[in-house]
């Protein structure tokens, strides 16, 4: 038996979103609908996903892109006043505005560390697979609590600060988990099997580099249309590296995963289909051009691959 | 015929349709290619979707605490903190951060994230160090900062992955690898992280320093403003 799941912070997060949708359709009117829609619908999938059968959560999901097809979320306009009052507030309050800021990560790191250790004849504390989202979900609230004190600020007021920040991020809320549905839709189709039997039977693989570059391509290329290294490892490790470069050619296992491993994180960088990294944070930070991070990224993602090609090409065939 | 799925995908980011629909689109087009029923795909979404909720908790649990003192000033304080220190720069405070980030990955801790330390604190700083007794930035200036800080996160986040402590993706392939019959140890799959990890450091610097250096050339030809009120990195 397990005390605390990490489903009661995915709860907390639904009622939170429905919290969200109730305030801008009492602000906004007939203007928010969409927003209103769009954070209801994606509250229920927080709230009761588990308990649904997956072809409905898959039916709201799909409804879900609809309603941001058909209307658009308009994040809020800043209000001028307001940068009189932050500054203000930023004199009065002083460092203490930093506390919260910094008890996050604090109490998710020890978190992380303790639950798992605290168990007992037949029960834990948390699953151990769990701990992590537990851990992150109580460093949230203690910093929610934390800022609320300081602040003296109420409730409504964190729904309406958290709802302001949800705005600016918009639909791409929801991209990394529609995308991971892709990924499994990819999968299963057999998508990755499909692009390295074709690499392989095309390219000249008897020449060791050959094989070098088209793995660590491979990865990068595989990352660029499915936005995760993870996903692309499996395929391209089975598909091209054991047979080409450790089989073939007598590589190192352990050289060849490591440096193919990071060319493929190379590619997440230059994807927008890794919508975590690359998209979220744009439209978090309020950036006009959505591909902003990416354009940033990239010529370090090739420099970098570059790198990786070239060291394994000198180690994976060393002895 | 599964690879309709792809074109579906190329086409659609290439002219730029909504990034939603066209995934939603490649996935039908895979999955109907590869002959799948609409059932099946809807619960291949479905559960799916439920089961990576975790990708979304960092946001929306965060960023009610994030808002509230963004409210009251937090970005202003953040940008103070660092407004001190006379070495510092945009870039070098991005170097830092990354390097403390890969530090803490390095041993298998997360500590940062966009929401958390990106938006509320490292861009706010970087800002504030590139216009301070200067008028405020121009707009295609300060968003090229903010985008080097979200960078600095990911490569800080991706390039020191369980160096030390293998936790994900070193199991992962140790995984993969004995589905396969090949047995490797875990140590060693982490240790070879170790020279990528440092050539992130070291191109990082290079990226920073060239963001440096064209701060430096718009301070050069930019009018002074030490008397004017700061205005708040972001509105």
């Amino acid at each position: 038996m397990k005390l605390l799941s990490s489903e009661v912070f995915f709860v907390a997060a639904g009622v939170g979103l429905i919290a969200v949708a109730v305030r801008l359709l009492r602000s906004t009117g007939a203007e928010g609908w969409t927003g209103a829609m769009f954070y209801g619908l994606l509250g229920l999938i927080f709230c009761l996903g588990r308990h649904l059968p997956p072809e409905w959560v898959g039916g709201m999901v799909v409804a879900l892109v609809l309603v941001l097809a058909r209307g658009r979320i308009k994040p809020p306009a800043p209000a001028a006043e307001e940068a009189e009052f932050r500054r203000a507030s930023a004199a009065r309050l002083g460092h203490r505005l930093l506390v919260p800021a910094l008890l996050i990560p604090l109490v998710v790191l020890s978190a992380g560390w303790l639950l798992p250790r605290i168990r007992g004849d037949g029960w834990v504390m948390v699953a151990a697979k769990e701990a992590n989202q537990v851990a992150l979900g109580l460093g949230c609230l203690a910093g929610l609590v934390a800022a609320m004190k300081i602040t003296r600020a109420g409730p409504r007021a964190a729904v309406d600060e958290g709802g302001r920040l949800l705005l600016t991020v918009g639909w791409a809320l929801i991209l990394p988990q529609v995308l991971a549905g892709l990924g499994g839709i990819f999968a299963r189709a057999g998508i990755g099997e499909l692009i390295s039997q074709g690499m392989g039977a095309v390219l000249p693989m008897q020449w060791a580099w050959i094989a070098v570059v088209a793995y660590c391509g491979g990865m990068a290329m595989f990352t660029l249309v499915m936005g995760n290294a993870f996903a692309a490892f499996p395929v391209m490790t089975l598909g091209i590296g054991l047979p080409f470069i450790v089989r073939q050619h007598g590589g190192d296992p352990a050289v060849m995963s490591a440096f193919g491993m990071l060319s493929g994180y190379c590619g997440t960088l230059m994807t927008p289909m890794a919508a975590n990294f690359n998209l979220v944070p744009a439209l978090l930070l309020e950036l006009e051009d959505r591909r902003a991070v990416i354009k940033a990224q990239v010529p370090f993602a090739l420099a970098l691959w570059s790198f990786n090609v070239l060291a394994m090409g000198l180690l994976v065939f060393r002895q | 015929m599964a690879l309709v799925g792809i074109l579906v995908m190329v086409v659609g980011l290439v002219l730029r349709w909504n990034t939603l629909l066209v995934v939603v689109l490649a996935g039908f087009a895979t999955g109907l290619g590869a002959g799948f029923s609409v059932r099946e795909i809807l619960g291949m979404v479905g559960s799916l979707f439920v089961e990576n909720r975790f990708m979304s908790l960092p946001i929306v649990l965060l960023l009610p605490a994030i808002g509230l003192l963004e409210r009251f000033g937090l970005q202003e304080r953040a940008a103070g903190l660092i407004a001190g220190i006379s070495r510092a720069t945009a870039g070098r405070v991005m170097w830092v951060y990354q390097a403390l980030r890969q530090a803490g990955s390095m041993v298998g801790l997360t500590i940062g994230g966009h929401a958390a330390m990106v938006r509320p604190l490292v861009a706010p700083m970087a800002e504030a160090l590139a216009q301070t007794g200067r008028a405020p930035l121009p707009r295609e200036l300060s968003h090229r900062i903010r985008a080097h800080a979200a960078a600095a996160e990911n490569w800080g986040n991706f390039f020191a992955d369980d160096i030390l402590v293998a936790i994900g993706p070193v199991l992962l392939m140790k995984g993969v690898l004995e589905s396969a019959g090949v047995s490797v140890s875990v140590v060693e799959l982490g240790l070879w992280g170790l020279p990528t990890a440092v050539m992130a450091l070291v191109l990082a610097a290079w990226r920073y320093r060239l963001l440096d250096r064209d701060i430096a050339r718009w301070r050069a030809s930019g009018p002074s403003t030490e008397s004017r009120a700061r205005e708040g990195p972001i509105p």
